[in-house]
């Protein structure tokens, strides 16, 4: 099969738009029903999606679901994910997709599937409302890495419904979305006994489900709603949520491409060098005061940045360097999260998507150079972009007004995967630096930025330039993959969480076997899938 | 505890006698099963000595010994069909490799689940059954009604021997879970579809074992090609009995036609139902039915599941030594009929993945040749009627032509349409009404029910009013 060239993916939905997913808010509880239109993926005509099995726009519905239902219906306590047919809840990732996906295609569908999994954990750790899988048919594979993304995991208990990861025996690849992390670490299996589920393709049935603690519960079909409804409801009464809350609608970010090379949005604009492989990313600050809405820069430009990271991992393949400046006043960033902080519920949610899109960011396989210059926009929420960079370069000018501001957000606002702040994270070996420099407060200069090791290097105007170009150039001329790989390594210094194994897992067990000849060779595994022929492997190990 | 003995209570050409892991699996099996058949088989007829047949042995005659048993009291064997020598793989990748007498453990879970997936529908027939016996039109009728019945426990038996002797404790916890599902519960129903359809009426049974155990006729003998030769000396075994059971479908039918027929010929205006009979063209909406049913159990018609079990050597076509010279399957297609954007047109599918479609078609061939046996009963018979076979798109619940709306010819219309005609061509509740109070039983070994011609003849050269089934002695 020929790999897909796809067309631009757009990232932006609405409920009102949703093609695969159906959302029902009916007083503190929300079902999320799934019932994948066949003929509805994202490339008509080359794969069907069958059994109610996803691809990568069956996902961004999802995902622009979970992000509504935390703005847009902030009194829901408890969300129930079920399926919309009879018999099988998810089969999950489309097979005939991914075997005509490029490689690229496969890892940031996974990356971004992930991301959608761990919005779902975060908004029910962060008080939000508390996931819940009602499992109304078998859920294999993916289907069953969304399901333990919830809080709680519900199977019907019919005879033939089952749980099941049957990655290693039909495809020759792993459950590694998320899923073998989140069978040991997060619902504590044991390790035998998922070593016994994740080689058993049909999987485990209700009883030893429950047994072995695949499921945390299992109710028959005469029960079933009514069992699901219950437990719904005793979630969302034990569950407080936040009493100050108030629905807040997402407006339409509608970003503009202007030519070719420019995509603008209110605050954020891209402009793509295609031959040199770089983007440059203008971030802008607030041009308007602080409010609680969804057009308030707070919301609206970070919102914007998620777009364009997104599009730019998935559209942009040939990107390899992002190049990154603020502009304007840096006083009104400083001003917007400090507004956040007087808001309640609306600035503590605000700040936890900021926090998710800075991860969104960290994940990008892509090289970061953050640029602070003069008149730069580089205070409190915006300088964790200068901290999630692979390199920065702050100019040292004559008259010493090129200044960078950092603020008490950055000392837990906004944790990595690792659970770290991105200055914990950047001073492994010194743990008394993240105090220094918050200690530090108000706007540090060049010469105290570069003392402080905020910065990589400090320029003066008469070398500036030359260095920058000779660092862009020079990281253009390196092998994508190296660096990706080592970017990866250094940015998530330090300890591991659950989070931060699923996504280094991801990119690197995952992706090496996705890679494989036993996988995606002539005979490979996946290749062969739904192919008259049985796949032939190479049985020596690696 | 005793010793049971197993040889005299369980007929078997298995070696049950010294097989210490089969007897500690029957140990707890065999009475299990005995509560579930005592729970869900034949309603009030329990304590009847029935005529039956059973088999003792795989010798000619032995398989097939007459006589009245209580029906609890029946000896449910376990046989093979006799080894055959230096039996080679014959289709698929492993073409030409010995056969496999134990599990290869690559195919352990696939083998399982084809061996669950037939077994179930074993009980499921005899708990949709279980009402019959009450309103059976004669005697005669009955005695094959729980013919049909024991016979399919033992298929279970048969299937069960597989899940215990090849599966370890996998294989006991299945067939456990053979004994715990329902046909039709809400809460553990039958694994497939047409296996949890109530069986209320006997045109409905008739049908049933004339179209869907023909379903089973045609797995069997896919599986009976196996390279795990157990299951291939299993399922050979059990075509024997089977046969039986299409026959009593099949003549059936044919004799519930020939009386619509006949009572149509009686009424001044030609109309059967108002003699008590069941019209030709009421008939021929629950065959249609239960055919489409029936296709559905062959599964999609693109399967990359019957593509690896072909591969792999564990599901061939029908005669597949026979009927076919090349037996890779490799680089053939298969034309089908296919749905895209609301029209129908044909495309070539690897003759692998179409492997379902493959045996579907040999099971219609075979289902035609039931029909035109029929029709020459309705010639008989002197009427114009005849009955004929739906196209295998139409009022199909699974597959590439699931919920379209085709009519019997097979042509797409609209939904407007299908629903408007459905009457025509499905039964309708007030058909199913109607049907339903015309089942009374018959309990004098001479008579029949006025809606069913009598059989030509008798079993095993007993007349047809021989009182096949006795009531138990006060």
């Amino acid at each position: 099969m020929a790999e897909i060239a796809y067309p631009a993916v757009n990232f932006e939905t609405h409920p009102s738009r949703y093609v695969h997913w159906h959302l029902a808010v009916n007083g503190n509880v929300a079902v999320l029903s799934m019932k994948v239109q066949e003929d509805g993926g994202m490339w008509p005509g080359k794969y069907e999606l069958k059994l109610n099995s996803y691809d990568l726009g069956v996902d961004v519905e999802l995902a622009d679901a979970v992000q509504r239902l935390r703005f847009e219906h902030p009194g829901v306590r408890a969300v129930v994910v079920t399926g919309g047919y009879d018999k099988v809840f998810c089969a999950g990732a489309n097979i005939r997709m991914l075997a005509q996906s490029s490689h690229a295609f496969k890892v940031n569908f996974c990356k971004f599937t992930n991301e959608t999994r761990g919005g779902i954990e975060e908004a029910t750790a962060q008080g939000g409302a508390v996931y819940l899988a009602a499992l109304n048919g078998t859920a294999s594979g993916g289907g069953y890495e969304m399901a333990m993304a919830c809080k709680e995991i519900y199977l019907i208990d019919d005879g033939n419904s089952a749980v099941s990861l049957p990655e290693v025996p039909l495809l020759g690849v792993l459950p590694g979305t998320g899923g073998l992390t989140r069978l040991t670490d997060k619902r504590k299996v044991r390790r035998d006994m998922a070593d016994v589920f994740c080689t058993k393709a049909e999987g485990f049935k209700a009883r030893d489900a429950v047994k072995y603690g695949f499921v945390d519960a299992a109710f028959p079909r005469s029960r079933w709603q009514t069992s699901v409804d219950e437990r719904a409801a005793v979630v969302a009464a034990a569950n407080p949520g936040a009493p100050d809350a108030f629905p807040v609608l997402l407006e339409a970010l509608a970003p503009v491409w202007t030519d070719e090379q420019h995509l603008d949005y209110r605050y954020v604009s891209v402009r793509f060098d295609r031959a040199a492989r770089i983007a440059h990313l203008t971030l802008r600050a607030p041009d308007s005061a602080p409010s609680a809405s969804s057009a308030t820069w707070s919301l609206r430009a970070w919102r914007e940045l998620d777009d364009a990271l997104l599009r730019l991992r998935v559209n942009d393949l040939d990107i390899g360097l992002l190049v990154v400046k603020a502009t304007g006043s840096a006083q009104a960033v400083l001003d917007a999260d400090a507004a956040l902080g007087t808001q309640g519920w609306f600035g503590r949610e605000v700040r936890l998507f900021q926090a998710r899109v800075l991860r969104r960011l960290d994940n990008m396989a892509k090289s970061i150079f953050a640029l602070v210059e003069p008149g730069n926009a580089f205070a409190g929420s915006l300088f964790e972009v200068v901290l999630a960079a692979d390199r920065s370069y702050m100019l040292e000018d004559d008259d010493g007004e090129n200044a960078v501001c950092v603020t008490d957000v950055s000392a837990g606002s906004f944790p990595m995967h690792s659970g770290l702040t991105r200055l914990q994270s950047r001073y492994p070996g010194d743990t008394a630096a993240p105090d220094r420099v918050l200690r530090h407060g108000g706007t540090i200069d060049t010469d105290a930025a570069g003392t402080l090791g905020l910065v990589t290097l400090t320029p003066d105007e008469i070398d500036y330039e030359d260095e920058v170009r000779i660092a862009i150039e020079e990281r253009a001329s390196l092998s994508p993959d190296a660096l990706t790989g080592m970017e990866q390594n250094l940015r998530f210094g330090g300890p591991e969480s659950m989070d931060n194994k699923i996504y280094g897992r991801l990119t690197a067990w995952q992706n090496w076997i996705f890679q494989r000849p036993n996988a995606v060779g002539e005979r490979g595994a996946l290749k062969m899938f739904g192919a008259p022929e049985r796949p032939v492997f190479d049985y020596k190990r690696t | 505890m005793a010793a049971i003995d197993y040889q005299s209570l369980i007929p078997n050409n298995v070696n049950l006698d010294s097989d210490k892991r089969l007897q500690r699996a029957l140990e707890k099996w065999q009475p299990a099963y005995l509560d579930w058949w005592n729970q869900m088989g034949p309603e009030s007829f329990q304590l009847h000595d029935v005529y039956l047949r059973t088999a003792v042995s795989t010798e000619p005659g032995g398989w097939a010994q007459f006589g009245y048993v209580k029906m609890p009291d029946y000896r449910w064997g376990i046989f093979l069909a006799d080894p055959v020598a230096d039996r080679r793989i014959q289709f698929g990748d492993h073409i030409g490799e010995p056969v496999w007498q134990d599990v290869p453990g690559e195919y352990r879970n696939v083998l399982r689940r084809i061996i669950v997936t037939q077994a179930d529908t074993e009980p499921a027939s005899v708990e949709q059954q279980r009402w019959l016996g009450m309103t059976a039109p004669s005697v005669y009728d009955m005695r094959n009604l729980f013919q049909v019945n024991v016979e399919e426990g033992r298929h279970l038996w048969a299937m069960v021997y597989l899940l215990h002797a090849h599966f370890g404790k996998d294989g006991r916890d299945e067939a456990d879970d053979l004994l715990a599902r329902r046909a039709g519960d809400a809460d553990k129903p039958r694994i497939l579809d047409a296996f949890n359809q109530p069986c209320p009426d006997w045109l409905t049974f008739f049908c049933f074992t004339c179209f869907t155990d023909r379903d089973g006729k045609y797995q069997l003998g896919a599986l009976a090609e196996s390279g795990f030769d157990p299951l291939s000396r299993t399922c050979r075994f059990m075509l024997t009995e089977e046969a039986h059971h299409l026959s009593v479908g099949e003549t059936g039918v044919e004799r519930v036609l020939r009386r619509g027929a006949q009572l149509a010929k009686i009424d001044r205006n030609g109309d059967a139902r108002a003699q008590g009979g069941i019209p030709i063209a009421m008939t021929q909406r629950w065959v249609n039915y239960w055919y489409c049913y029936s296709l559905d159990l062959f599964g999609s018609e693109i399967s990359t599941n019957a593509a690896d079990f072909f591969g792999a050597g564990l599901k061939g076509r029908w005669a597949e030594a026979k009927d076919y010279e090349e037996h890779t399957a490799l680089n053939q297609w298969h034309q089908m009929a296919v749905v895209e954007q609301g029209k129908l047109t044909s495309r070539d599918v690897p003759l692998r993945n179409a492997m379902n479609e493959v045996l579907r078609d040999a099971y219609m061939k075979d289902t035609e040749r039931v029909v035109r046996r029929w029709n020459v009963a309705l010639e008989e018979e002197g009427v114009a009627d005849r009955i004929t076979l739906p196209s295998s798109r139409f009022f199909r619940r699974q597959g590439i032509y699931a919920n379209l709306p085709f009519n019997p010819e097979g042509e797409l219309i609209s939904a407007a349409e299908l629903a408007r005609r459905t009457p025509e061509w499905l039964p309708t509740e007030e058909d199913r009404t109607y049907v339903t109070s015309l089942m009374h039983r018959v309990e004098d070994p001479g008579q029949m029910a006025n809606w069913i011609a009598a059989p030509r003849r008798g079993i095993h050269g007993n007349p047809v009013e021989f009182e096949y089934v006795r009531p138990p002695m006060a």
